[in-house]
């Protein structure tokens, strides 16, 4: 018998149980289309992640003070003060692979202007630090060095604080607004760069001269940490080493000793955060795997069903001759015309409910053309695996016991 | 004398039911011609339905040899069983075995389905006059769920005839059927005899045994009687002295 026959007996069969037939075409649809959307969701927020990151600075390194132990209490990194202006100074001195350095300190507090106020936190800098952070001033100027080395009260607002500070939509600069009791003026505007991937408002952001931060607001003398950036992505591994045998140096550290302070790169993060979102999409794709595996079976169930109910049409049709492998491709076509179909409406619903989701809750979504390919494999893999049994057991069938079944 | 189309030697049939051998068939030997209309009877249990399925080639004996049209059966292998069955039998069976929600011709198509030497149109044709053959013409594409029992058996005996098979084989054909109806299925069969078709028929009731023109009898899987049938009644003469129905 010819394929275009057995397609239409099939066709034929799916027709007379048409809900039968949709029900277990469900079980297939909704697994291909979860299938899809779950990987569009992973893969989607990993690039987003991952363009995210590149927008930060994706040749950053950041050097924190380690966790250390003073008078016995064990500190948290912050609190901690092996970082010096000194360490700072011989980054930013004796370095070949890095293109930027600037000292951070930073405090929390309430910032007033006028009538408004808001909480947020002060971080102070040198000019370079808005090139590590890939941050661009929209109005007026970055402090200039003079204002560095004299601890100038002057600061870089960012506009999540404009926009509390000044609801009224006043011209920012030139104003001053009072930090803590201490009077800044701001001297410019930082660009809006919106929400990173972790949920973290990138424009609440208020820079100052760290020396202004560190006389004026925190009266310290050591450093928080250091931001730089490597020149390229490429060597960011060896400006890190470099500034690890740097800081090991001026710490005088001895060969046994561990680091007293954290070396970490932009890239460390980006991998960590994406391998994170790895494991979601794997964990994601494994449930949706899972319910077109349910899918699968059902189908198995209801070609079981199928050649139990039709064991008289079987009998008859070998009666009439037709072969074991006649009735086998029947079944077994009829198995992968549910999983094929479903399939396809599996794979446009997918596609569909990934496009919602980036419509209605702006979640990034990356349809993958892997996924598609992979799910549609998947469900005719299906198909043809849990029909084979049902189908090899009914092109098995006596045909004297099959005529004779009630 | 005209051609064997079936030559039985020596055939036994048995079953094994646990531990117990059932002799279904005995050691039965005859030979069927072409052109004949044969009844087979016998009580029930006395192996009628074991030895149509063996001349259908549906099943094979357990000693003994079976000759269709001058082919062994016993040394062929289920693959080439089925392609004679297709070739050259025609079943028709008691509950008429028609495919659920399928009209007519198609039903009727679907040996000629399994033989690839014929395009779709020719099938088509085919049917359609096998069912006109038997009467149906103006029933070519009621669904079996649209139709009498004796309609259906019409169907299934035009899906008998379609293949052009050298021999009709029928188990208890008639046997769901009323009296009337059964007696125009059997003037049916006595007009396909008459066009030269070979007809085994099992049957029960003696009455429809007269319609043929040779008995054979079996008791405990042996033939106990096989006779020629010198009155051949006429089913259409039956049919017509038959009281009209009252309604
Ligand atoms: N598959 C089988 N397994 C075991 N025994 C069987 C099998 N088929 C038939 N028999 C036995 O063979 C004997 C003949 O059975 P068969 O069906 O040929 O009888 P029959 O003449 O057709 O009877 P009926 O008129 O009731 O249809 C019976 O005793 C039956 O029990
Ligand atoms: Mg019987």
């Amino acid at each position: 018998m010819n394929i275009g026959n057995l397609i239409k007996i099939s066709l034929r069969a799916l027709n007379n149980n048409k809900m039968r037939a949709f029900l277990t075409m469900l079980g297939i649809i909704i697994g291909v289309a979860s299938v899809i959307t779950m990987l569009a969701v992973g893969q989607g927020s990993k690039k987003s992640i991952q363009s995210q990151i590149s927008q930060m600075g994706s040749n950053m390194i950041m050097i924190q003070p380690g966790t250390g132990m003073m008078g016995g209490v064990r500190q948290s990194s912050s609190d901690m003060q092996s970082l010096k202006l000194e360490d700072y100074y011989a980054i930013r001195d004796k370095t070949s692979y890095i293109a930027a350095v600037s000292p951070s300190v930073s405090s929390g507090g309430q910032f007033i202007y006028g009538g408004n106020n808001y909480p947020a936190s002060i971080s102070g800098v040198t000019p370079e630090y808005l090139d590590i952070r890939k941050l661009e001033v929209d109005e007026g100027n970055v402090f200039s060095r003079q204002q560095v080395a004299s601890a100038a009260k002057v600061c870089l607002v960012g506009q999540t604080i404009i926009k509390n500070l000044f609801p009224n939509g006043e011209e920012p600069v030139g104003k001053v607004i009072r930090f803590n009791k201490i009077p800044f003026t701001i001297i410019g505007t930082i660009k809006a760069k919106g929400y990173n991937t972790m949920g973290m408002d990138q424009d609440n952001i208020v820079l100052a001269p760290y020396t202004t931060i560190q006389k004026r607001v925190l009266a310290i003398t050591y450093i928080q940490g250091i931001f730089a950036s490597a020149l390229s992505e490429n060597v960011t591994e060896k400006a890190i080493s470099e500034v690890s045998t740097i800081l090991r140096t001026n710490h005088k550290l001895k060969a046994s000793d561990q680091d007293d302070f954290n070396v970490r790169s932009q890239q460390e993060l980006s991998s960590m955060l994406t391998s994170t979102t790895d494991i979601l999409t794997i964990l994601l794709a494994c449930i949706a795997g899972i319910s077109l595996l349910v899918g699968g079976i059902g189908i198995m169930n209801i070609m079981y069903v199928s050649v139990t109910e039709r064991t008289r049409e079987i009998g008859l049709r070998m009666s009439i001759g037709a072969k074991g492998r006649d009735i086998l491709s029947q079944f077994l076509i009829e198995a992968i015309l549910i999983s094929f179909t479903g399939g396809i409406i599996g794979i446009i619903l997918g596609g569909g409910a990934s496009l919602l989701i980036k419509l209605v809750i702006h979640w990034p979504i990356s349809v993958q053309p892997y996924s598609v390919f992979l799910s549609f494999l998947v469900c005719t893999i299906t198909g043809v695996f849990f029909g084979w049994y049902p189908a090899k057991k009914a092109s098995q069938l006596d045909p004297i016991e099959a005529l004779r079944y009630e | 004398m005209s051609k064997a189309i079936i030559r039985l030697e020596n055939i036994k049939r048995n079953f094994q039911v646990g531990d117990e051998t059932v002799h279904a068939l005995r050691g039965v030997s005859f030979s069927i011609y072409e052109g004949e209309f044969v009844s087979i009877m016998g009580s029930s249990g006395s192996g009628k339905s074991t030895m149509l399925n063996l001349l259908g080639c549906l099943d094979t004996p357990t000693e003994g040899e079976y000759y269709l049209d001058n082919v062994a059966v016993s040394s062929m292998n289920k693959n080439e069983r089925s392609t004679l069955r297709n070739r050259k039998i025609g079943f028709v069976f008691q509950s008429y075995n028609l495919l659920a929600k399928t009209t007519a011709v198609e039903n009727v198509e679907l040996p000629l389905q399994y033989n690839p030497d014929y395009t779709g149109k020719e099938r088509r044709e085919k049917a359609i006059k096998a069912l006109d053959a038997v009467g149906l013409s103006d029933r070519l594409y009621h669904k079996s769920n649209q139709m009498s029992g004796g309609q259906m058996q019409r169907v299934a005996i035009a899906r008998a005839l379609v293949n052009d098979p050298v021999l009709i084989l029928a188990d208890e054909a008639t046997g769901n059927l009323d009296t009337r109806t059964a007696y125009e299925i059997m003037v049916l069969f006595q007009e396909l005899h008459a066009k030269g078709r070979t007809i085994i028929f099992v049957t029960h009731n003696p009455e429809l045994a007269a319609f043929t023109n040779r008995n054979i009898v079996l008791r405990d899987g042996k033939v106990i009687k096989d006779s020629a049938n010198d009155h051949i009644e006429s089913a259409k003469k039956m049919l017509d002295a038959l009281p009209k129905q009252e309604d």
